[in-house]
C-alpha cells in the first residue's frame, strides 16, 4: 500500500514538472541579457546557457568541437577563419539559422558602436573586419591582423538573430530567457528549438527550466542547498567544502585544481613613493627568489585550504594541461635555500632582523583586501615563514577600492596578496599581464621600454607566440616565458585553489571539470529527479 | 559591597592577573604557530586548544584580554568625557544651546562614519605596527561613539536642572559654580557610569566588527574582538566549545562591572538624597 503511495506521489511531481527544474544561485543580477555586451559572472552564467556559439571549449577535455560550425579553418595566418555550419537549426521563435546571423553578428561584435567586450578579443588591429557567406551555409570572417587563437576566441561570441534583430530572447543555446524579476530571479526555459539530439535521439536539453536566484550570501546560499532548495553551489570555499562534506558527504565535489592563482608581488614602479633602499630590494631577482623560496606552500595548501588546492610553481596551473611547463617545480620552502639567496643578494642576519648592506632592517607591509578569511589566514602563515628570517612583515587589509587605487593609481604599496580568478587557457589571455607595455604588468604597469633585459625578452616571446599558429611554436615560446617568470619572480605564485562545488545527488550527468562553468557546463545533458520524458 | 559585588569583583582580578600574568600561564606566544596541532582540541600543552593557524588559544585569550581591557575602557572615558562635556553643557544651558547640540547630535549619529573609518584606514601608513594599528582604532571608536551617551545625559541634566530640589537651591541664592559642581555633577554620575560601562562591551564588538574592514587589529596581535570572529564559523563552535571561551569571558566582564555598577548607582542614588 504504502509502495503504491509512492509511486503515486511520484508521478504527480514528475507531471507537475518539479524534477525538470535546476537551480542555483547568481551572486548578482545580470547586468544585460545582450550576449556581445557580457562582462558580469552572472551575465556570462545566462550567456552560456542561452546562448549558440559557433565552436564551443569543452570544458572537461579541453579541446574545441564544433556547435553551429560542423568544421572551420584558419588561414592566413590567423587572419581568415572559415565555418561549414550545421543545417536545419532553428532559433527558439522558429526561425532558421542561416549563414546570414552569422554575418550579422560579426558586423555586431566589430561594431565600435557596441563597444562589445567580446569583440576586444578579436581587434587585432586597425581596419575592418570582412565577414560574408560563401554559398548557403558557409561563411568566411578575415580580420585586419592576425589574432591569437582565433578559434577558440568563438566559444564567447553567441550568434544573434539577423531576423530578429535587437531581441535578446532569440537564442540558439540550449535555454531562452523566460522570466526575470530583478533581485529575485532569473527563469531560463527549456529552447524547444534546441538542435541537439542525445545518443538515443532525444531531443536536448533534458531539463525543462534553469531558475537561477540572485543570493548574494554564501551562507544562505549554503543554508538553501541543505535545505533541497537549491541543486548546485558552483563554487564553494574550503572551510564551507568541509563543513557541507562532513554532513552530506555524496554532495560535495572537488574538481581539482582551477586555474586561478594567489600570488604575491612586489611594487618595482620607477616612481612610486617608497624610500630608494626598499625598491632597491623589490628590484632585486634574488631577494624575490629568496621570499618565494621561504614561503611554505605546502602549509598555505594544507592549512588554509584543508587540502582543497595545489602549490604553484608559475603562471600556468596544473589544471591547463597542455600550455603547462610540466618542467617547473613549486619552490620547497627551504629555509636554507632561501637564506643562501638573502645572503646572495647581500643580506645578513644580526639577532633577530634580516638587514641589507647599507644596515637597513627588512621590513616591509603586505596588503591584500579586507573581508576575504583566506587572505588573511595566508598573509598569518607567510608573517610567520618571512619572520624564520628575520623579516618583519606588516600585515594590512584594506578595502578593495583603496586596495586598487593604490596598486593600479597611486603605486603607494610595498608588496600584495591578491586573487586573479580565471585566466584564459590560451597565453595569448595572458599578453596584458607579460607585456611591459600592458596595464597589468602588475609589478610596473606601463612601461615604455621593457625595465630589464628580462622582461624585453618575454616581450618578444609572447608577440612571437601571438603571431605564430604554430601551436608547438607556441607552447614552446610560453614554456620559456614561464621559466623566466619562475627564475625572476616578478610574481610569486602561491597556490590554485581547487574548484569546490555542491552538487545534490539527485541531479545527474554531472561531469566536473576544473574550468568556468565546472559544474554546469554540460547543462544540456543535465537531468533533475531522474524522470526523463521522451522528446523527439 | 554585597557579597555578589565582592565576588564580582574577586572575578575582574582574577581575569586582570591571568592577563598581566600570560607568560606565566602559557609558555606559548600569541603568535606562535604550531602548525602540526591546528584545530587541536585542548590538551595538556594547549589548555583551550589551538587555533585554526595552530595558535594556543589560551595564550591568544590572555594577551588579547589585555588589549580589551586597557583599550575598551580607555575608548570608553574618552567617548563619555566627550558624553558628559557636550550632553551635560546642553541640558545645563537649555534654550538655544540645547537645541543647536540636539540638532548637531542628530546630524552625528545620521552621518555614514563607515566610509570615514575607511578613509582613516586608506590614510595610515603601511607600516603601522598591530599596537599602533589598535590603539588608533579604539581612538576613534572613543572619538565617534559619544553622541549616543550624550543624548542620554542631556536628558538626564535637563531633568534635573528642573527638579525640586535645584530649583529650590537656584531659589535660595546658590551661586551658578557650585549649583553644578555640589548638587548637578554628583547626580549625573550615576548616568556617566551607566554610559562608561555600557560603552566597554560595545567597543570591543565594534573593534570585531572593525577587523572586517581591515582597521581592528592586525595580524598577529589579539584581541578579544579577533577571537570573537571565530565564533561565525557556527558549526565549529558546536564541535568545538571551547572556542566560546573569549564569548564566555566577555560576558563574565560585563556581568561583572554590572554588578559592580550596581553599588555605584546605589552611591549615586545616596548622593541625591
Amino acid at each position: 500500500m504504502l509502495m503504491r503511495w509512492m509511486a503515486v506521489l511520484a508521478l504527480c511531481g514528475a507531471a507537475a514538472g518539479w524534477a525538470s527544474e535546476l537551480r542555483f544561485c547568481l551572486r548578482t543580477d545580470p547586468k544585460t541579457f545582450q550576449p556581445l555586451l557580457v562582462e558580469d559572472e552572472s551575465a556570462e552564467a545566462v550567456r552560456y546557457l542561452t546562448g549558440g556559439v559557433l565552436i564551443r571549449l569543452n570544458r572537461y577535455t579541453q579541446e574545441l568541437e564544433g556547435d553551429l560550425a560542423t568544421h572551420w579553418k584558419v588561414s592566413e595566418n590567423g587572419r581568415r577563419i572559415d565555418f561549414a555550419l550545421r543545417k536545419g537549426v532553428r532559433f527558439s521563435d522558429g526561425t532558421p539559422f542561416t549563414c546570414q546571423d552569422v554575418v550579422y553578428t560579426m558586423h555586431q561584435l566589430m561594431d565600435p558602436a557596441l563597444h562589445s567586450p567580446v569583440g576586444d578579443a578579436f581587434r587585432s588591429g586597425p581596419g575592418a573586419t570582412e565577414a560574408k557567406c560563401e554559398g548557403d551555409s558557409s561563411v568566411m570572417v578575415r580580420f585586419p591582423a592576425p589574432v591569437a587563437a582565433l578559434a577558440a576566441q568563438f566559444d564567447e561570441v553567441a550568434i544573434l538573430s539577423a531576423q530578429s534583430k535587437g531581441k535578446d530572447s532569440v537564442v540558439l543555446g540550449p535555454f531562452e530567457v523566460g522570466e526575470y524579476k530583478p533581485g529575485e530571479y532569473v527563469l531560463l526555459r527549456r529552447n524547444p528549438n534546441y538542435w541537439k539530439h542525445d545518443g538515443n535521439g532525444r531531443a536536448l536539453p533534458y531539463l525543462d527550466s534553469i531558475r537561477l536566484e540572485i543570493q548574494q550570501n554564501r551562507e544562505l546560499e549554503l543554508l538553501r542547498f541543505r535545505r533541497g532548495e537549491l541543486d548546485i553551489v558552483n563554487k564553494l570555499d574550503p572551510e564551507m567544502y568541509d563543513r557541507l562534506s562532513a554532513e552530506m558527504p555524496h554532495a560535495v565535489v572537488d574538481a581539482g585544481p582551477s586555474l586561478d592563482w594567489e600570488a604575491v608581488f612586489f611594487n618595482q614602479v620607477a616612481n612610486a613613493p617608497l624610500p630608494e633602499y626598499k625598491r632597491r630590494w623589490f628590484r632585486n631577482d634574488e631577494f624575490r627568489r629568496a621570499i618565494s623560496e621561504g614561503i611554505r606552500r605546502d602549509d598555505i595548501v594544507r592549512i588554509v585550504y584543508r587540502g582543497h588546492a595545489h602549490a604553484a610553481a608559475g603562471p600556468v596551473s596544473v589544471a591547463n594541461r597542455f600550455w603547462l611547463n610540466s618542467a617547473l617545480k613549486p619552490p620547497s620552502g627551504s629555509q636554507a635555500a632561501a637564506m643562501a639567496l638573502f645572503e646572495r643578494a647581500g643580506f645578513h642576519r644580526s639577532g633577530n632582523s634580516l638587514y641589507d648592506r647599507e644596515g637597513h632592517k627588512v621590513e616591509f607591509s603586505m596588503i591584500t583586501n579586507t573581508g576575504n578569511q583566506l587572505h588573511e589566514r595566508m598573509l598569518a602563515l607567510i608573517q610567520q615563514d618571512l619572520a624564520r628570517f628575520g623579516i618583519q612583515l606588516n600585515v594590512v587589509a584594506l578595502d578593495f577600492p583603496s586596495l586598487v587605487e593604490r596598486i593600479s593609481r597611486t603605486f603607494n604599496y610595498e608588496a600584495v596578496l591578491m586573487a586573479f580568478t580565471g585566466p584564459d587557457l590560451d597565453p595569448s589571455g595572458q599578453m596584458n599581464i607579460w607585456l611591459s607595455s600592458a596595464a597589468n604588468h602588475q609589478w610596473n604597469p606601463n612601461e615604455k621600454t621593457p625595465a630589464t633585459p628580462w622582461e624585453a625578452e618575454i616581450d618578444k616571446l609572447m608577440m612571437a607566440q601571438e603571431r605564430s599558429q604554430d601551436r608547438a611554436k607556441r607552447k614552446a615560446d610560453f614554456d620559456r616565458v614561464q621559466q623566466i617568470v619562475a627564475d625572476k619572480a616578478p610574481i610569486i605564485f602561491l597556490v590554485n585553489p581547487n574548484a569546490l562545488a555542491a552538487v545534490s545527488p539527485s541531479v545527474k550527468n554531472v561531469t566536473p571539470a576544473a574550468l568556468s562553468p565546472q559544474i554546469y557546463w554540460n547543462a544540456d545533458r543535465l537531468q533533475v529527479g531522474g524522470n526523463l520524458v521522451s522528446r523527439r | 559591597m554585597s557579597f555578589q559585588q565582592k565576588i564580582a569583583l574577586a572575578v575582574l582580578a582574577v581575569i586582570a592577573a591571568a592577563a598581566l600574568g600570560a607568560g606565566w600561564i602559557t609558555p606559548h606566544s600569541y603568535a606562535e604557530q604550531s602548525r602540526e596541532f591546528i584545530s587541536a582540541p585542548p590538551s595538556k600543552d594547549f589548555w583551550l586548544g589551538t587555533d585554526d593557524l595552530g595558535r594556543d588559544r589560551l595564550a591568544r585569550l590572555l594577551y588579547g584580554t589585555r588589549v580589551s581591557l586597557l583599550l575598551a575602557p580607555a575608548a570608553a572615558l574618552l567617548s563619555t568625557v566627550i558624553a558628559a562635556l557636550i550632553g551635560g553643557a546642553a541640558g545645563y544651558l537649555g534654550g538655544r544651546a540645547e537645541r543647536m547640540v540636539t540638532t548637531g547630535i542628530d546630524l552625528f549619529l545620521s552621518l555614514p562614519w563607515l566610509f570615514l573609518l575607511l578613509a582613516v584606514r586608506a590614510l595610515l601608513p603601511l607600516n603601522t605596527s598591530p599596537v599602533m594599528s589598535v590603539t588608533i582604532t579604539f581612538l576613534l571608536l572613543g572619538c565617534l561613539g559619544w553622541a549616543a551617551p550624550a543624548r542620554i545625559i542631556r536628558a538626564g541634566t535637563m531633568t534635573l536642572v528642573n527638579s525640586d530640589f535645584l530649583v529650590q537651591a537656584r531659589a535660595g541664592g546658590v551661586s551658578r559654580g557650585r549649583l553644578f559642581w555640589r548638587h548637578l555633577l554628583p547626580n549625573l554620575r550615576p548616568i556617566f557610569l551607566a554610559q562608561f560601562w555600557i560603552s566597554i562591551p560595545l567597543f570591543i564588538l565594534s573593534e570585531a566588527n572593525l577587523g572586517l574592514l581591515g582597521l581592528g587589529v592586525s595580524e598577529p596581535l589579539p584581541s578579544w574582538g579577533a577571537l570573537l570572529r571565530d565564533l561565525e564559523n557556527y558549526s565549529a563552535v558546536l564541535q568545538n566549545p571551547w572556542m566560546l571561551a573569549p564569548a564566555v569571558l566577555l560576558v563574565a566582564v560585563v556581568g561583572c562591572v554590572q554588578l559592580l555598577l550596581g553599588t555605584e548607582q546605589s552611591a549615586g542614588d545616596r548622593a541625591v538624597c
